[in-house]
């Protein structure tokens, strides 16, 4: 139960990092709040793991400190942080039983007998394994390890966070859900600061209450679902988050007008963008409307995805998507309109919001 | 799954078959040959039955040596498994040191029988060896020709020192096997050096601590080379072990009869020790 202050973190695994593009983490500058959930979302090789092992101990980063409470712990061990970590492929100790697997980080901790029992029984319960318990963890299916790995790191109810990589990638998606209702009650019940690594960007969304988006080695964005999916940070942000993703339209900008596809677009604002900079103009499918009016679009493809209908078409000779209602019609001429308050401006890939 | 039976396949496994029909089975089959019949030379043989066996087995000689073979080997194995452990554990695991390691590990493995015997031969001695003389200048007796100690102390140091490699190298490649998540989930549970080893290492190296402890009880219990070389089985009979005693017998003795059932008893004693090891081994495999 920490507060975890990330203080211009950096990471490089090599020895001598040259460049920017040598460090696995560009810089880390992040306060994770006392008690608070947080999903961190990102693609493959962001970083994830590597931020992760720096929280818990496991790495040291190459630069910046780690405060606990606004104590210094970026030299202490992983023991003396106190932190428990799920790891992205399971961890299993195959020579022991399901039960002592579980009851392994409170043994080594000299917590007394009955109390282990009690706690590994309950765990025991929460992951479906309660039979389970005197088999050797060797012949487990690999959904069963990854309970157990889960089950090891929520044993140890006085950590001050618990860190998950992608905890659940190879539990069924009914089995996911009771997981992931149960780690919420737990994070509820005992209030440790929770970090959470998915791709699963529902699963990020619905179990956090605050998203963290990585990108390169960075943080790009931070905010809550409703925040990333209304004023993406970054187009990376707006690619990632949302299905299909943000369309990204190449625009130029002046003043509070915004040329797109050869049509010009009047703001209520004046976007803070300096010469040079790439512009671009962002707009979610779900914010775009089809009809007689407005810019003519010609479609490739509709795809029905049950509630909502998903338009493939090309704008300006650039590819959009569109996201149209069950019983939306497509016209025969289709042209397009913009809801003004949906629409982002980038430059060189990072929102501008209103001048002054 | 799918299996398709092809008795043509047999004819591959033929050139093996017969490579080993003439290169063990053919002279394993004239030493049963040998051990079964008696012969007043002229190359005339009669039939003995099992009483060259018997007579094996009622002399003293072959229990002696018996039981000072499987002593060393019972020395051996107790030094060189947990000594070969140790050293594994302490390898380092990249950068340069690690082929600076092996290659210093692989050395003794590479030096003939023979020549580590006579190294040690001479190593020893007391008039010129390295040894022999450093410990004599330090005052401590030591002669292996003459003392039984001694000459043990040697023959087991010699084979440590010969054989300790083995065990490391297997372990250390049983070791470095082992996923880094491993060990990054015991820091996280918080478990002792002890428990990463008991639960982490010790698993993970067990097969080929398997073949670690049969190779090594095998090639210590048929040691010949060394032992011929640096004590020639003395001082008295202290270090005749069941090889030496079977080519005293077999070549000095010319009692080919005997020599021959002691052969094919040693083959047997080898074959079901290693057999018991290797059931027990595995077996504590599956229960755990
Ligand atoms: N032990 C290591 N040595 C060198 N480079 C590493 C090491 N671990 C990770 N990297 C590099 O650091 C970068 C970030 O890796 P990291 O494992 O943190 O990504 P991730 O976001 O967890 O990815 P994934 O979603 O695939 O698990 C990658 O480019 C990776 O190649
Ligand atoms: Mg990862």
């Amino acid at each position: 139960m920490a507060r975890i202050t990330l203080d211009h973190i950096r990471h490089a695994y090599g020895e001598k990092p040259k460049s920017e593009a040598d460090y696995s983490l560009k810089e880390v500058h992040h306060e994770w709040n006392d008690g608070g959930a947080y999903a961190l979302l990102g693609p493959s090789g962001c970083g994830k793991t590597t931020l992760l092992n720096i929280i818990s101990g496991l790495l040291q980063p190459s630069e910046g400190r780690i405060l606990f409470d606004g104590k210094d712990v970026t030299y202490l061990s992983t023991q003396q942080r106190n932190i428990a970590q799920v790891f992205q492929f399971p961890v299993i100790y195959d020579t022991m039983t399901v039960y002592d697997n579980l009851a392994f980080p409170l043994r080594n901790r000299g917590v007394a007998e009955p109390e282990v029992d009690r706690r590994v029984r309950e765990i025991l319960e929460m992951i479906d394994l309660a039979g389970w318990a005197k088999k050797t963890a060797r012949g487990l299916t690999a959904d069963q390890k990854q309970k157990i790995s889960l089950g090891r790191g929520l044993v140890r109810n006085d950590v001050n966070a618990i860190l998950f990589d992608e905890p659940l990638t190879v539990i069924d998606p009914h089995m996911k859900w009771v997981l992931r209702s149960q780690l919420k009650k737990l994070h509820r019940q005992f209030g440790f600061t929770m970090v959470y690594v998915t791709h699963d960007q529902t699963e990020a969304l619905t179990f956090a209450d605050k998203v963290v988006v990585m990108y390169d080695g960075q943080i790009v964005q931070i905010g809550t679902p409703a925040e990333l999916f209304e004023k993406p940070k970054h187009t990376f942000v707006g690619y990632f988050i949302g299905s299909p993703g943000m369309n990204v339209l190449p625009a130029a900008i002046d003043g509070s007008s915004v040329t797109v596809g050869g049509e010009t677009l009047t703001l209520d604002y004046r976007p803070a963008v300096s010469a040079g900079a790439k512009t671009e103009l962002g707009i979610r499918p779900e914010f775009i409307a089809l009809s007689h009016e407005g810019m003519p679009v010609s479609i490739s493809k509709v795809e029905d995805i049950g509630r909502q209908k998903i338009v493939r078409a090309e704008f300006a000779g650039k590819p959009i998507a569109i996201v149209v209602p069950e019983d939306g019609e497509i016209p025969a001429e289709p042209r397009i309109t913009f809801d003004p308050a949906a629409i982002n401006i980038y430059a060189d890939s990072w929102r501008v919001g209103r001048e002054g | 799954m799918n299996k398709t039976w092809n008795n043509k396949a047999w004819f591959m496994v033929l050139p093996v078959l017969l490579l080993v029909a003439f290169s063990a089975v053919i002279p394993l089959m004239t030493v049963v040959n040998y051990s079964v019949q008696d012969t007043f030379g002229n190359n005339q043989f009669f039939w003995n039955g099992v009483s060259w066996f018997s007579d094996v087995l009622e002399s003293d000689r072959f229990w002696q040596a018996l039981g000072r073979t499987l002593l060393f080997s019972g020395i051996i194995l107790t030094i060189q498994i947990p000594l070969g452990i140790l050293i594994a554990l302490n390898m380092p695991k990249k950068g340069l040191g690690v082929p600076v390691c092996l290659v210093l590990m692989a050395l003794p493995l590479l030096i003939p029988w023979n020549v580590v015997g006579t190294i040690w031969q001479v190593f020893g001695r007391v008039d010129i060896g390295l040894l022999g003389r450093t410990l004599d200048a330090l005052g401590i007796s030591y002669n292996y020709v003459n003392n039984v100690f001694d000459a043990w102390m040697t023959l087991i140091v010699m084979d440590v020192w010969h054989w300790t490699s083995l065990v490391v190298l297997l372990c250390y490649a049983g070791l470095v096997s082992i996923p880094e998540a491993y060990y990054q989930a015991a820091k996280i549970d918080g478990a002792s050096r002890w428990a990463v080893f008991r639960y982490i290492q010790l698993p993970k190296m067990k097969r080929v601590l398997l073949i670690a402890f049969l190779l090594r009880f095998m090639d210590s219990f048929m040691i010949y080379t060394e032992p011929f070389v640096v004590t020639g089985g003395g001082p008295g009979n202290s270090t005749t072990f069941l090889s030496i005693d079977l080519v005293k017998m077999a070549i000095g003795q010319f009692d080919l009869g005997p020599a021959a059932a002691m052969s094919i008893i040693y083959f047997l004693i080898i074959l079901l020790l290693s057999w018991i090891f290797y059931t027990v081994m595995t077996s504590s495999d599956e229960q755990a």
